[in-house]
Order: C-alpha cells, then sequence, then structure tokens
C-alpha cells in the first residue's frame, strides 16, 4: 500500500503516492455515469440469464423462462417469410403456367423470385443467366434437347435428367465404338457429314461417305437431316450448336468423333428430390423460359 | 461498499492476486467444461450418421490437406437466409465422427454442410481442375494436382487412430479398408458388402482422366457425402432440440 498518499490542492483528488522525479500521479476515480452503467449491465444480465438459455448444468442447461431456442426460432422465421409470400405463392399453385406469364403481378414475382432460386440452384452448371457451358445446356437459344415449352421446362427441372428418380427423363446414347465398332475412317467420314448438316464441313467426299452410316446408325434418332428428337432427348445436328463444343472445327470434329465412340450423357437432379416445392418449381420454370429460348 | 474498497490490497500482493486468478479460472473451468463430459444430450440422437468409408476418409484428409476449410465452412446456422439457401441447419450429430470438424468461420466460397448430391460427379472433377470452366465468375484456385494417383497406404492406420478417438469402426471396416477403398472407386468391383458398412456412398470412377484411384476420386466421394446421411424427413425440431 502507498503510504504517502495525499490531497492534491488544485484537482482535489488524492494521489496513489507514488512519486517520480517529482511526478505524482492522480488516482482519480472512474466517472460515476461510467460506474452506473456498469453495474446495470450487471443487473441486466442476471435479468438475461433468467429469461433465456444461459448456464450450464451437469445434466443439461437452463433453458430460460421464455422457452426461446434457435432452433424453434428458425421454424417460426421460416414460417413468417412463407405466410408473407402465401398471397402470390397460393396464386402461383393455382395458376396454370400460362396464366402466370399472362398475370403482369405473378409474372414479376416469378421472374424475381425464379432469379434467386436459379443463382442458387442452376447457375452452377447452366451459368448466371443461363448462358450454359461445355456439356451443360445454354438456356437461352432456341434448342432444347427436351422441349423449351413452359410445360416441358417444368417437367425436366421436377424430375431432372439421367438420375434416379423414375420419372426422370431418361436417354442413352449406344456406344458405337462398343459391339460394332466403327473403323477409325468411317468415324471420320461420319463425323464430316454431321458437320455438313450445319454445313460446315471442308471435305464433302468423305461426307458423302458418311451419308449411309448416318442414316443407318443415328437418323433413328437424330432425324434425316440431323433434326433431333425432342421425344428421345436426341439433340438436333444441323444448327450448329454443340453441348460438347470443341474451340474450332478441327476441335469440334474430334468432339464428334469422341461423342459417336464413348458418349457422355450429362444428368441434372429431380429437384422435387431435393425438396424444391411445386410453386417454386413454377416460378423457375417461368424464369428459364423467360431467358430467351422459350418456346 | 467497503469491501470494494480492499482490492486495492489484492492488487499490490502479487501472491494474493496469483491466487486470486487461479481461483476464478478454476471456477470457469469448472463451470464451462464439467457439463460436457455430463450432459448426454449435445449430440443429437439421430438416424442414418455413420463414419466417414476408407476413401471418403481419404477425401477428407485432402479437404483438410488442401485447406478447403480457409474458405469453405460446414456448418448451416440456424437462420432463415441459411436454411433457405443451403438446406436444414447442421446438427451437432452430423461431425461427431469428423476430427477435427469442418464448422469453419469464414466463408469466401459457400458453406459445403449439404453439397453432397447437388452437382454431379463430373461437375466436381471438372470444377475442381478448373473452376472458371463451370463457374466463369469462381475466385477458387485451380486443383489439377489431384489428378494425381492416390496414396492409401495408410488408410488402415488411419481408421485405427480414429477408433481411438471415439469413430466405431468396427474390426470388420478396419480389416476390409483397402477392399472397401477400392470398391467405391472403381467402376467394376462388386459393392454389395462395401455398402452394407457404408450405407448411400457415392460410387465409382469419378476422375475420368486415368484408370488409377486418385486423389480427386476421394475428394469428389467426400464432397458427394456431405450431409447426405440423416433423413430429414423423420426428425422433428423437437426432438433435435
Amino acid at each position: 500500500m502507498a503510504t504517502n498518499a495525499e490531497k492534491d490542492p488544485i484537482s482535489g483528488q488524492y494521489t496513489t503516492g507514488h512519486e517520480w522525479d517529482g511526478i505524482k500521479e492522480l488516482n482519480t476515480p472512474l466517472p460515476k455515469w461510467w460506474v452506473t452503467v456498469f453495474y446495470i449491465t450487471i443487473i441486466w444480465s442476471i435479468g438475461y440469464w433468467v429469461l433465456y438459455p444461459s448456464w450450464p448444468t451437469l445434466s443439461g442447461y437452463w433453458a430460460g423462462t421464455l422457452g426461446w431456442h434457435s432452433r424453434t426460432q428458425v421454424v417460426t422465421d421460416i414460417e413468417q417469410a412463407k405466410s408473407a409470400k402465401a398471397v402470390y405463392l397460393s396464386k402461383i399453385q393455382d395458376s396454370s403456367l400460362e396464366d402466370i406469364v399472362k398475370d403482369k403481378d405473378l409474372l414479376n414475382f416469378a421472374l424475381a423470385g425464379g432469379r434467386s432460386v436459379f443463382n442458387e440452384n442452376c447457375a452452377a452448371c447452366h451459368g448466371v443467366g443461363g448462358g450454359g457451358a461445355y456439356g451443360f445446356p445454354n438456356l437461352t437459344d432456341d434448342q432444347w434437347l427436351w422441349g423449351g415449352t413452359l410445360d416441358d421446362i417444368r417437367t425436366t427441372i421436377t424430375y431432372g435428367i439421367r438420375n434416379t428418380n423414375p420419372n426422370s427423363r431418361q436417354s442413352e446414347m449406344p456406344q458405337w465404338g462398343g459391339g460394332d465398332p466403327l473403323s477409325d475412317d468411317e468415324l471420320s467420314n461420319l463425323a464430316e457429314y454431321v458437320l455438313s448438316l450445319s454445313k460446315k464441313s471442308t471435305d464433302q467426299a468423305a461426307a458423302q461417305k458418311g451419308l449411309p452410316i448416318f442414316a443407318e446408325r443415328c437418323s433413328p434418332c437424330h432425324g434425316e437431316a440431323g433434326e433431333g428428337s425432342q421425344a428421345v432427348g436426341a439433340p438436333a445436328l444441323a444448327t450448329g450448336i454443340w453441348l460438347y463444343k470443341g474451340k474450332d472445327l478441327k476441335a469440334q470434329k474430334a468432339e464428334i468423333m469422341s461423342q459417336v465412340k464413348n458418349p457422355k450423357g450429362g444428368m441434372m437432379p429431380s429437384w422435387t428430390d431435393r425438396g424444391i416445392d411445386e410453386a417454386t418449381i413454377k416460378i423457375l420454370a417461368v424464369y428459364v423460359h423467360s431467358l430467351g429460348g422459350g418456346k | 461498499m467497503s469491501i470494494l474498497k480492499h482490492h486495492a490490497k489484492i492488487e499490490t500482493n502479487v501472491v494474493l492476486l496469483m491466487v486470486g486468478i487461479l481461483l476464478t479460472v478454476i471456477i470457469g473451468g469448472i463451470v464451462e467444461i464439467v457439463p460436457l463430459f455430463t450432459i448426454t444430450e449435445t449430440i443429437e440422437k439421430v438416424e442414418g450418421m455413420r463414419p466417414y468409408s476408407p476413401l471418403e476418409q481419404e477425401g477428407r484428409n485432402i479437404y483438410v490437406r488442401e485447406g478447403c476449410y480457409v474458405c469453405h465452412s460446414q456448418m448451416i446456422r440456424p437462420f432463415r437466409d441459411e436454411v433457405e439457401r443451403y438446406g436444414h441447419y447442421s446438427l451437432a450429430a452430423e461431425s461427431m465422427y469428423d476430427h477435427p470438424f469442418q464448422w469453419g468461420s469464414k466463408r469466401i466460397g459457400p458453406d459445403l454442410a449439404r453439397v453432397g448430391g447437388k452437382y454431379s460427379n463430373d461437375w466436381h472433377t471438372r470444377h475442381l481442375t478448373n473452376p472458371r470452366d463451370v463457374v466463369p465468375e469462381s475466385i477458387m484456385p485451380t486443383y489439377r494436382h489431384l489428378h494425381h494417383p492416390l496414396n492409401y497406404d495408410d488408410i488402415t492406420a488411419n481408421m485405427e487412430t480414429l477408433r481411438v478417438v471415439g469413430v466405431p469402426y468396427t474390426e470388420d471396416d478396419i480389416a476390409n479398408a483397402k477392399e472397401d477403398l477400392v470398391a467405391q472407386a472403381t467402376t467394376d468391383a462388386s459393392t454389395d458388402a462395401f455398402l452394407q458398412r457404408y450405407p448411400k456412398a457415392n460410387l465409382g470412377k469419378k476422375d475420368k482422366t486415368t484408370d488409377q484411384i486418385t486423389e480427386m476420386d476421394a475428394l469428389v466421394a467426400y464432397l458427394q457425402v456431405l450431409g447426405t446421411l440423416v433423413d430429414f424427413s423423420t426428425q422433428k425440431p423437437d426432438s433435435i432440440r
């Protein structure tokens, strides 16, 4: 204990009793208002302990007299948000897709909601804005693998493609490099012919040699002129729009040959199986339809 | 108030001060730590949780090695915005076999607690090889080096170590570790016994660039199981509080 504490005549406070080279230190107490607030916070915390979950005990914890719990709070929050949107969502639930597009109010709601659902769930593959990527279809152009009407889009989103859902869209291109293989020459001629369908072939003679192979093996699904078939999910080959796009003509030919030899088939999840409800899928279908390619 | 004036005695006596600090820390420690050993309800009783399969565990080791947790958390907090974006909030039970857990406190990338099944295996391998190929605006680094062969010589020892800290691997699990790892990572192997041990595991070759089992295979297998094990259609908020 400092024993030399003395009263400072100027400030009226006591000093601590320490002295360094003639300099003394004032022992000014904390301001009254600060001390008061400090004690109030302590009293406040006692109220908090009583009302909210706080102390751990040996077999559990003090749950608080209000019964508040973050896990029940989040359920309430979600319910509240749902009921706030209920006016629109129930209208969307009850309206046909065509009616949603016609009703300006519902359309605006669907486009705004669809955009945020799309960006969270679909953009990873189809790109923000639906531009697609290698192996992931572009949703903004006029070419559709499984149909581009509102209803087709809804079905595709609901059940997905090539997944385990029994209603998912299924198609599998046969592996022409397998049981009845094509020779490398035949493969090259066939690819040349496929390129010629979109007027991209540079070797008409080879393309002509590819024609009979195409007619025999490919046209049943892809159509005689490569127009494709949405019923079996066979892409159109005559439009120059490629799902597996090469960076130039040579790379594109290699892509076609590789697809004939070892077909790839992308998969898309069933979004009902992933927990998206019917109304949300509807607004998503309306949004995708609006991206530019909707039929 | 007079008692408060005596605090100067503690402040000016080193021994008294140390004893005081020690007592305070002991009391605080007991109150915070002891309940952790006596409360049984911290980890919810849910169905479906199982230890990681050997391949998933190898993938998890790569996840930790590559520092994925620096940008990705694995904990969906019980807030509306998180639940609507990522799915059901995370349960303690879902990370009870994680040593160490990957909850994380920083999200430069999205939360991964329920990323399993959200994207296809093909998407994951392409995304890890070069994220810009599938997400043009992504700032994630490339992980091309994961196409290297996976070294899984130590998987048995790894699982035995995890058992010491409480992961319930059986003798059977450990004896079959290497066979299970190969069965999950290749396309042709018989997987009945494997799926018996590790239900819902993601099967098949993920990395199509080589026939060898690569680190990519392991990491994707791990990512594809995240958050998929508990069946939330049978869980009610009250039963998991």
